[in-house]
């Protein structure tokens, strides 16, 4: 008798235990969901802790599945919201027209994609885009390998090359603005999902070549060095202004969010986070290292909000077309 | 017959040098992973020391590096360790109860046998997928903690059964044999004598397996984890976010304050995770005692 209640006992605590668990799931909590971007999480989670501040009953979960699995969990109905590194493929467009979710577009903030060097490289000061296109694209593979085959003058050395990781957002928008097709380049670099990865990997050594965020360079500016890029109408640094003013091109790039249209309509929770982020965007994006858009765009984005305005107007758009045209078509 | 001798001798010196140079070799075999063990180790409590402090286990994260802690990520972590446990613990020794005892050697149970061990073998992130695709979608379990701790149970269950089963293996055939013989059936057998005094051996698996449990990132990232969660659970259903996720974020960040809040976090890590083999020795060994 003793026995058994020591074998019974303890499966009763169980049960209890687990009961009280899931019993307690029936609490109805309002909660956004937010999913995507690496890149775009830091402006996310900073909008998200200042939001959950004001707003003690909302929560707000955040999760990083990157630019395509953030718009995968987005057309499947999973989420609320989601972050993009670039603008919306035509076919995710089409998995959410059939899945029937209407989408808003937001641009929140700019990001700048430093192309970097070792600081003991004297020699690459900068760029043309031509230049890049002609180590970066996919024929160049095994063909284009030492320094002296991009500029006559550069040394002989063989050239090795970090970039990010070919499922990131950010690998699709730096093939797009230099190589002219998204998702094509030469294979043959170290890719990592980590720009930290990449950092390290430049810094170590004399004849590395990278590309990745802005931010990653502004941290570590002791160990690398950028290369301006001449797009024609001479070299340009990237920085704050430069991006902001639409001079660092073709590699700056609008960071989005996503928003289902009916989430907007339907939960006002939704409704509310996204007119914070929006108002919020610009102060909080550079905290965290990016580069606002001007005062008057965000303006045109919250419009754009108010009169659910469905649709992408920036897939598809050629690199470099300002952000006020495009918003105020 | 004097020359055979000298060829013995030399045989015999070539052999010592032989042994000398092969314990030299596996000294530094052990010497390297070592070394390199304590470097990394010495690394990451040189880098995040400095940040751990009551307010960094008990605050949410933050894009403030210097305010941001890691509550939400532990308490993520206790939970799950708790549920994985929950699940696997009764599964697993019953499983290896009834292998060891009941199923005897037919053809089936070595099958069953076989495909255990491989299944310890099989890489984490295969069993996200299998938590992602049979907990998350199909069960409609959403992204949840329960399906967290389900996919890691499941990830635990063939070393928690494995353990068991030598553990279980391992009791003396005559202590078997004399509970017969006094008359007791088999199920009082396993219950008096064969699972106590298996219990050390079984403890230390389960202890064992859920410490790998809770330092695994690829299955829960798989299963959608989330990074940031601002709020404790408040039920099996809620969504949540766990230690490694949060190490692995901060980490990727560019902001050096950030990596310093990984290191911090990889200590809590190691801490909960040294707890854990120090709670397996510590029962083992009292429970050893008392058995004998």
């Amino acid at each position: 008798m003793k026995d058994s209640l020591r074998i019974i006992v303890p499966i009763l605590l169980i049960g209890v235990v687990t009961l009280f668990l899931l019993s307690c799931s029936s609490k109805p909590v309002t909660t956004v969901t937010v999913d995507g971007s690496s890149t775009v999480y830091p402006i996310t989670e900073a909008v998200a802790e200042e939001f959950q501040k004001e707003n003690k009953g909302i929560r707000v979960t955040v999760g990083i599945s990157g630019t395509g699995g953030g718009f995968k969990k987005f057309y499947g109905g999973e989420i609320d919201i989601t972050g993009a590194s670039r603008p919306m493929k035509k076919i995710e467009q089409e998995e959410c027209a059939k899945n029937g979710i209407e989408f808003i577009e937001l641009p929140v903030a700019y990001d700048g994609l430093a192309v970097v060097v070792n600081p003991q490289n004297d020699w690459c000061k900068s760029m043309t885009v031509a230049e890049l296109k002609k180590l970066w694209a996919p024929e160049a593979q095994g063909k284009i390998t030492k320094w002296s085959q991009i500029r006559a003058g550069w040394p002989d050395e063989n050239i090795r090359l970090y970039g990010a990781g070919v499922d990131s957002g950010t690998y699709d928008y730096f093939t797009e603005a230099i190589v002219g097709k998204e998702h094509s380049s030469r294979g043959d670099f170290t890719a990592s999902e980590d720009d930290n990865v990449l950092v390290q990997g430049i810094a170590g050594d004399k004849y590395a070549l990278g590309f990745f965020g802005l931010a990653y360079y502004e941290e570590n500016k002791d160990k690398l060095k950028l290369v301006a890029i001449d797009n024609g109408k001479g070299a340009v640094y990237p920085s704050l202004e430069t991006v902001k003013n639409g001079t660092y091109q073709p590699l700056s790039r609008p960071l989005f969010v996503y928003v289902r249209k009916d989430a907007l309509e339907k939960k006002p929770e939704v409704k509310a986070f996204v007119e914070f982020y929006l108002k919020h965007a610009g102060k909080l994006s550079k905290q965290v290292g990016y580069i606002p858009l001007p005062e008057n765009v965000y303006a045109l984005v919250e419009k754009r909000v108010a009169n659910l305005k469905t649709g992408t107007v920036f897939s598809g758009s050629k690199v470099g077309v300002s952000i006020e045209q495009l918003l105020s078509k | 017959m004097k020359q055979h001798d000298n060829d013995d001798l030399t045989f015999i010196s070539i052999d010592r040098k032989i042994e000398k140079a092969f314990i030299a070799i596996m000294a530094i075999a052990v010497t390297i992973p070592l070394v390199i063990m304590v470097m990394l180790l010495i690394d990451t409590f040189i880098d995040g020391s400095g940040r751990l402090n009551v307010d960094f286990l008990t605050s949410f994260p933050s894009r403030f590096a210097e305010s941001a802690g890691i509550l939400s990520p532990l308490v993520g972590s206790g939970i799950l360790m708790v549920l994985t446990a929950l699940f696997a613990v009764p599964v697993g020794i019953g499983a290896a109860v009834y292998l060891e005892e009941y199923a005897g050697k037919t053809r089936l149970s070595s099958f069953i046998e076989i495909n255990i061990s491989n299944l310890a073998g099989v890489p984490s992130i295969i069993y996200g997928l299998l938590g992602l695709g049979l907990f998350v979608r199909y069960m409609q379990l959403g992204r949840s903690l329960l399906a967290g701790a389900l996919t890691l149970s499941l990830m635990a269950l063939p070393m928690i059964i494995i353990a068991s089963r030598e553990a279980i293996r391992s009791v003396p055939r005559e202590l078997r044999e004399a509970a017969y013989a006094l008359g007791a059936d088999k199920w009082m057998t396993i219950k008096k004598i064969v699972l106590p005094m298996s219990l050390p051996g079984i403890l230390t698996g389960i202890i064992l397996s859920l410490a790998r449990a809770i330092g695994e990132t690829a299955p829960i990232i798989t299963i959608g984890a989330l990074t940031y969660v601002a709020f404790l659970p408040d039920s099996v259903m809620s969504p949540f976010t766990a230690l490694p996720v949060q190490i692995f974020n901060w980490i990727s960040r560019p902001q050096t304050e950030f990596h310093i809040n990984a290191a911090a976090g990889i200590i809590v890590l190691l801490v909960v995770m040294l707890l854990m083999n120090s709670l397996a020795i510590i029962l083992r060994y009292r429970l050893q005692r008392r058995i004998q």
